[in-house]
């Protein structure tokens, strides 16, 4: 994909618009104003959908020009036929959702594949936060008091694996982010901040 | 084509028909009123259907002939709008079974009198082959329709019945069909038309004596379903009207009762009775999935057009859910659609008035389908 436009993108959604086939159809679950969606359009040719809870994200996102029904993934990914889109996306959401299992199982029916990114609950700060201050972390990736974050079902890198693996489901990526910058596969539940996984149906 | 009569504010046009209708009936010929703004492009693809309320017309962005106040959508449609006549070919038509120049009860049937309730009944899908068959005089071949309430309902039924002509579709605080609650309050209206004795089973015209109080009463019926609680409290609260204290009696006490008289009485002066009961009837009868077996998505099964739907967050005449059945249908039928409900304190009426959010979301939709 055409580098330009990829510039000021979240750094795991910039790996998403990497990996994603150009002239691919779409669908970004929790899409915010639509960043990717439009960038994946403007230099990829994909054909993009997206979901999105916050209703003044939805109006900046179609009024950029870019097809999004407001919506909540854990109750309208049902509406969604089977097989619809190759790619769905589920970025920095997956830990907010109320049932994070049934929403990788309805993005791997809806998509042939899905990309599904969030942040390392194991990471090394967040451990510190706990073990050394024994207080919930307020970090770079979880900048939200324990009373005000979204994040309701916090996932480490380990536990994600261990899912795919009792689910059946294939890793076709991985990728682990540290700030901006990649780091190896091998420890990256202890120093990864957010991981981005490209996955579909064993 | 320098001067083709066929465009311009104030047009009307008598079309031969038969318009075969839903109810069995045909209606020939077929007079249409209508209007229209901007340029045709050469390849036709610029051109926007506006298609109007229950009591609209169209008169989208033109003074109003009778009333004089300027045309109910100038927020919408204009100079520097999200719909423009620089760059737009924009058609409005009124609404068969209406009585702003398009055939409706009060038109003269073949014996030279009014049909009054010997006009057929309509449906919403009548209402859009009649557009259909404007368009077609006016050399349209694809639009972009464009509607709110009502007119919301002709933009469904126009993608469902003529996939192929509707590039884009835009609808806002509407509903693909009538629900229990809607047709109750319609007929509250018609009962109150028809039990006025001026009514004359609708044979009010020669006296020129219209059941002005009935009308003016499902006016008001209905007038509260287009406003939110809220609103009205901001507005009226329970605050007199013009006096210190309450009066005792059965004048307009409270100012929501004057704001109310006010608005029936105002209606009936540009609205025909015998209208208001055939489209609030194409109105109840309108069930889209019903002509599609039962299921919404039909209607929408293979189609290429883009779809945007608003609703508003204080809309309890066509609340968010009626949208979001919509978008359901849509995206069951792999349908490119986008919906938002947005938050404003109007009701129903949020469709018409300051909403800022409304007017950007619609421009971006038509931009970005190269409007």
């Amino acid at each position: 994909m055409n580098v330009k436009g990829l510039v000021g993108l979240r750094p795991d959604l910039r790996i998403i618009a990497d990996n994603v086939a150009p002239g691919s159809r779409v669908l970004d679950v929790g899409c915010g104003d639509g960043a990717l969606m439009a960038a994946l359009r403007d230099y990829a040719g994909v054909d993009a959908r997206g979901i999105e809870i916050d209703p003044v994200n939805v109006a900046s996102a179609v009024a950029r020009g870019l097809s999004v029904v407001q919506g909540d993934a854990d109750v309208d990914l049902a509406d969604y036929p089977s097989d619809a889109f190759d790619y769905a996306i589920l970025s920095q959401t997956l830990q907010t959702t109320r049932a994070p299992d049934k929403i990788l199982e309805a993005l791997l029916r809806i998509g042939r594949k899905a990309f599904v990114s969030f942040p390392n609950f194991a990471h090394w700060r967040v451990r510190a936060s706990l073990m050394l201050g024994g207080r919930m972390p307020v970090t770079r990736t979880l900048p939200v008091a324990w009373y005000a974050t979204p994040n309701i079902h916090h996932v480490t890198v380990d536990d994600f694996r261990a899912f795919l693996k009792e689910r059946d489901i294939e890793t076709e990526g991985a990728w682990f982010l540290n700030g901006d910058k990649l780091t190896s596969a091998a420890a990256a539940n202890f120093r990864a901040e957010h991981a981005v996984f490209l996955i579909r149906r064993g | 084509m320098e001067h083709d009569e066929r465009f311009g504010p104030s047009r009307s046009v008598t079309l031969p028909g038969p318009l075969a209708l839903d109810g069995g009936q045909a209606l020939s010929p077929v007079t249409i009123g209508y209007e229209t703004y901007g340029k045709l492009a050469e390849d036709g693809s610029n051109a926007i259907l506006i298609c109007h309320a229950l009591t609209g017309d169209q008169h989208v962005a033109s003074t109003h002939p009778l009333t004089g106040k300027p045309g109910w959508w100038t927020r919408m449609v204009g100079p520097g709008k999200p719909i423009d006549p620089a760059r737009h070919f924009i058609v409005c038509a009124n609404v068969i079974g209406s009585c702003m120049g398009s055939s409706g009860p009060a038109s003269l049937a073949a014996t030279g009198t009014p049909y009054a309730m010997r006009f057929p009944v309509i449906t919403i899908r009548d209402m859009v082959r009649a557009q259909a068959l404007l368009l077609d005089h006016l050399g349209v071949r694809t639009i972009t329709a464009v509607g709110g309430s009502m007119g919301g309902m002709q933009v469904l039924q126009w993608a469902a019945t003529y996939p192929e002509r509707v590039r884009s579709a835009v609808v806002i605080a509407s509903a693909a069909r009538h629900s229990a609650q809607n047709i109750a309050f319609h007929e509250v209206g018609r009962q109150a038309i028809m039990a006025d004795p001026k009514w004359r089973g609708g044979d009010y015209y020669a006296a020129n004596d219209p059941p002005a109080a009935g009308l003016a009463v499902a006016r008001m019926a209905a007038h509260i379903t287009y406003l939110s609680e809220a609103g009205l409290t901001e507005k009226f609260g329970r605050r007199l009207q013009a006096r210190n204290a309450k009066g005792f009696g059965f004048d307009a006490d409270f100012q929501v009762e004057s704001y109310l008289r006010h608005q029936g009485i105002s209606f009936v002066e540009r609205f025909d009775a015998n209208s208001y009961l055939y489209i609030t009837r194409a109105m109840d009868y309108f069930d889209l999935a019903e002509e599609h077996g039962g299921l919404l998505a039909n209607a929408f099964r293979g189609t290429k057009t883009r779809f945007c739907l608003v609703s508003f967050d204080t809309d309890w005449l066509y609340p968010t859910r009626e949208s979001r059945s919509i978008v359901q249908a849509l995206n069951a039928a792999g349908a490119e659609a986008s919906f938002v409900e947005l938050s404003s304190p109007f009701g129903h009426d949020a469709f018409l008035l300051d909403v800022p959010e409304l007017y950007r979301v619609v421009d971006g939709f038509l931009r970005a389908g190269g409007l």
